[in-house]
């Protein structure tokens, strides 16, 4: 974008340089000119953000945007639009599309029709097999020169250890991180929630949280084998949590993302059967929502990422055992962050930044989730005070399989700047 | 339970005393058989059973003319269902016919619950799953209590496939209301530790003979073998473990009562002789099926 523009009154907080206070931010062509007092610009489009947050644009670094192929459920360009109302600037998106993006060609074909379509940044994420069915590697090299940021066989996780082995040697030498979705197939065949009291209570199979403990411990020990950069997705376990704080201590590459309803609900909430509580991994027990907060309270967990699912309606309204996993997520993450850990006094304000910035930058080396100077301007503006309930049917996005419609929030995003253009608006 | 009868769990002591006592003015005289009565004419229940049933639905339609309502029942195979019509669907085209009840059993746990959230219909639910079978846990309770005066402090063991159970499930939640003990037996792999936090009152057991020590009841649950995804152990292996024999009744209460939600699986679950026994009330379950579910859909179509 040419021209530029200045938002101003605003409490700057950027997490890479470690700054908090207000400041005015100018834009131009689409990076970041200046951060300062009293900055002027006479031509620029000005943006009041008295009273208002003004962050880096915030990372999504796991999300669902069923194209090509499930366009019913939602595409790239209605994902990017729910992900820009959320407040996020950059999503990445993976691989479990049909046909699963195993090769340049699908690569190419997201980055091109994203660049037509997507009002947010959409970085591909690569499947780590063919067809992600366990067996054979991917073209993961040429996906990588096609521009995938990971790989990652998310949902149909590799089951076996030298499969995996191999893709993380390869992902160390190209310098991207292999991230897994912790599962045992065989511990959790046939399960619809998480396995405990409620399980037992309300007569569904049982998703046992050693399913995702023994496959953490196995890529854990493959990341020290190999070198590999190791990122664990949707974390959900205190078990799983334990480990990678110790596996952190003693040098092993590796980082992990939770979501905001594994720190929101529990496997209490199932008890309606609503099968928009139905996720992988499951919704836990109130024990590890409490671990889950405690790794963002300890600096364990690296970065907050909504695992956005959406599937259509038809989908979701049958019987629970029958219904697809997963939720939408894009639109509501920054208000249960909020509600769940900055307002309950868990974390500061500079560390749920972080979270969405700084934090999945890092892991995945993007040159975003920045103010710094000659960054891409990718700006995330919100609030702490705006009262409002989210309404599923007004969402951006293609689904409706959200179990938080209707909820309230205090602090809700106000505007999404990516490459210095406002995408999305509050007003 | 303005919206039907969909479990246990929800129901409070003084309902569940209110049905077991309707029931008990249903239940015929020695030697008779059930009166007819007209407390529903020109009601219409619709029996819709996704899941093999003889029994119980047999029990429901007859427990619905004997007060004198009209039933139509379904089986799922052959129905709308297997021409791929999702289930909400299937039960809107059924209520837009008008019936003034749904009796279902279905395969997947909370398909009644689901369905009561969008449906204006009262659904009483026939078996769920592995979740609950509330009328199952009724008619256990009145056949107990036509030879006990009270639940209260009965020793209560359950033993079997409790993982894959609704009726345990029932059970267990009637019984703790009542303040019964109970005590669940089976095979590891089909009775996960957290029963224990079911409902108060429960423990655990896994030894046949520390389950039956001093037992007022014995109730044998049938091995579900279409439920279960894996063999947790051989049938012949079941039986020896798990199975009930008359020896072992000699560790119970001398008039202990043996029940069995059928169909019994003889040498499987239970011996021959067991099953045969002064001490096996299973066909006393079975005629309080009627009692129970009478008592049932009148409370919900004709509530006084």
């Amino acid at each position: 974008m040419t021209g530029s523009l200045l938002i101003t009154g605003g409490r700057v907080i950027d997490p890479a340089s470690g700054g908090d206070g207000q400041a005015d931010v100018l834009v131009r062509d689409g990076v970041i000119e200046a951060v300062g007092t009293g900055l002027v610009d006479n031509e620029a489009v000005r943006f009041d953000a008295t009273g208002a947050i003004v962050a880096p644009g915030f990372i999504d670094m796991h999300v669902h945007l069923r194209e090509p192929g499930i366009e019913h459920a939602e595409t790239i360009e209605t994902g990017a639009r729910a992900a820009a109302a959320g407040g996020f600037t950059t999503i990445c998106c993976m691989p479990n599309t049909s046909p699963v993006n195993d090769s340049a060609t699908v690569t190419s074909y997201i980055v091109q029709r994203a660049r037509e379509v997507a009002c947010v940044n959409v970085l591909p994420i690569g499947a780590i097999t063919k067809g992600s069915l366990g067996a054979e590697l991917a073209s993961i090299g040429s996906m990588r020169e096609a521009g995938i940021v990971a790989i990652s066989d998310d949902g149909r996780p590799v089951m076996n250890a030298r499969v995996m082995r191999r893709a993380m040697e390869l992902a160390r030498v190209l310098n991207i991180p292999v991230i897994d979705h912790c599962e045992d197939l065989d511990l959790s065949a046939g399960g619809d929630m998480h396995e405990g009291a409620e399980s037992v209570r309300l007569g569904l199979r049982g998703i046992p949280a050693a399913s995702e403990d023994v496959m953490v411990a196995r890529d854990l020990l493959l990341a020290e084998l190999t070198g590999a950069r190791f990122h664990v997705a949707h974390l959900s376990t205190t078990r799983s949590m334990a480990m990678v704080a110790f596996a952190k201590v003693h040098g092993v590459r590796v980082s992990c993302e939770v979501t905001p309803h594994h720190f929101a609900l529990t496997d209490h909430e199932l008890e309606t059967y609503d099968s928009n509580f139905k996720m992988k991994p499951p919704l836990r027990c109130q024990h590890d929502a409490e671990a889950v907060i405690q790794g963002i309270v300890d600096g364990v967990v690296d970065a907050i990422a909504t695992d956005h699912a959406p599937h259509a309606g038809s989908e979701k309204m049958q019987e629970f055992e029958r219904c697809p996993f997963g939720i939408t997520g894009l639109e509501t993450a920054l208000g249960l962050a909020l509600s769940e850990l900055v307002h309950k006094d868990r974390i500061p304000l500079m560390r749920l930044v972080q979270l969405f910035t700084t934090g999945p930058a890092n892991i995945l080396n993007l040159n975003r989730g920045t103010l710094a100077v000659g960054a891409p301007a990718d700006i995330t503006i919100f609030d702490l005070r705006t009262e409002w309930a989210y309404d599923v049917q007004q969402s951006y996005s293609k689904s409706r399989n959200s179990p938080f419609h209707g909820r309230r929030f205090r602090g809700a995003p106000l505007a999404t700047i990516v490459g210095g253009e406002i995408v999305w608006n509050r007003e | 339970m303005s919206s039907g009868l969909l479990d246990i769990e929800s129901l409070d002591r003084s309902e569940i005393e209110a049905i077991l006592a309707r029931a008990h003015f249903f239940q015929p005289a020695q030697g008779e058989t059930f009166r007819r009565l007209d407390a529903l004419r020109g009601k219409m229940i619709v029996n819709l059973f996704f899941e093999a049933s003889t029994r119980t639905r047999v029990s429901f339609e007859i427990a619905a003319k004997r007060l004198g309502a009209e039933t139509v029942s379904i089986a799922a195979q052959g129905s709308s269902v297997s021409k791929g019509e999702s289930l909400v669907d299937t039960l809107n085209t059924l209520v837009a016919m008008r019936p003034n009840a749904i009796v279902m059993r279905h395969e997947s746990s909370g398909a009644p619950r689901f369905l009561a959230r969008h449906l204006r219909i009262p659904i009483v639910n026939a078996g769920d799953g592995t979740h609950e079978h509330p009328t199952q846990a009724l008619l256990d309770a009145r056949t107990i209590l036509d030879q006990r005066p009270t639940l209260e402090g009965l020793r209560v063991a359950i033993i079997g496939d409790i993982a894959h159970s609704r009726v345990a499930r029932s059970n267990v939640h009637l019984l703790s209301k009542f303040g019964a003990e109970i005590v669940l037996c089976g095979p590891p792999s089909l009775l996960p530790h957290e029963f224990e936090q079911l409902a108060p009152g429960v423990r655990l057991a896994y030894e046949m003979t520390e389950a039956i020590r001093d037992a007022d009841v014995i109730m044998m649950l049938r091995v579900q073998l279409e439920r279960q995804h894996e063999a947790p152990m051989s049938a012949g292996e079941y039986f020896r473990f798990y199975g009930l024999r008359l020896e072992h009744l000699a560790s119970a209460k001398p008039d202990v009562l043996v029940m069995h939600p059928g169909p019994i699986n003889r040498g499987r679950e239970l011996s021959s002789e067991v099953a045969d026994s002064q001490r096996s009330v299973i066909l006393n379950q079975v005629e309080n099926g009627i009692a129970v579910r009478m008592a049932v859909l009148e409370r919900i179509l004709n509530p006084s």
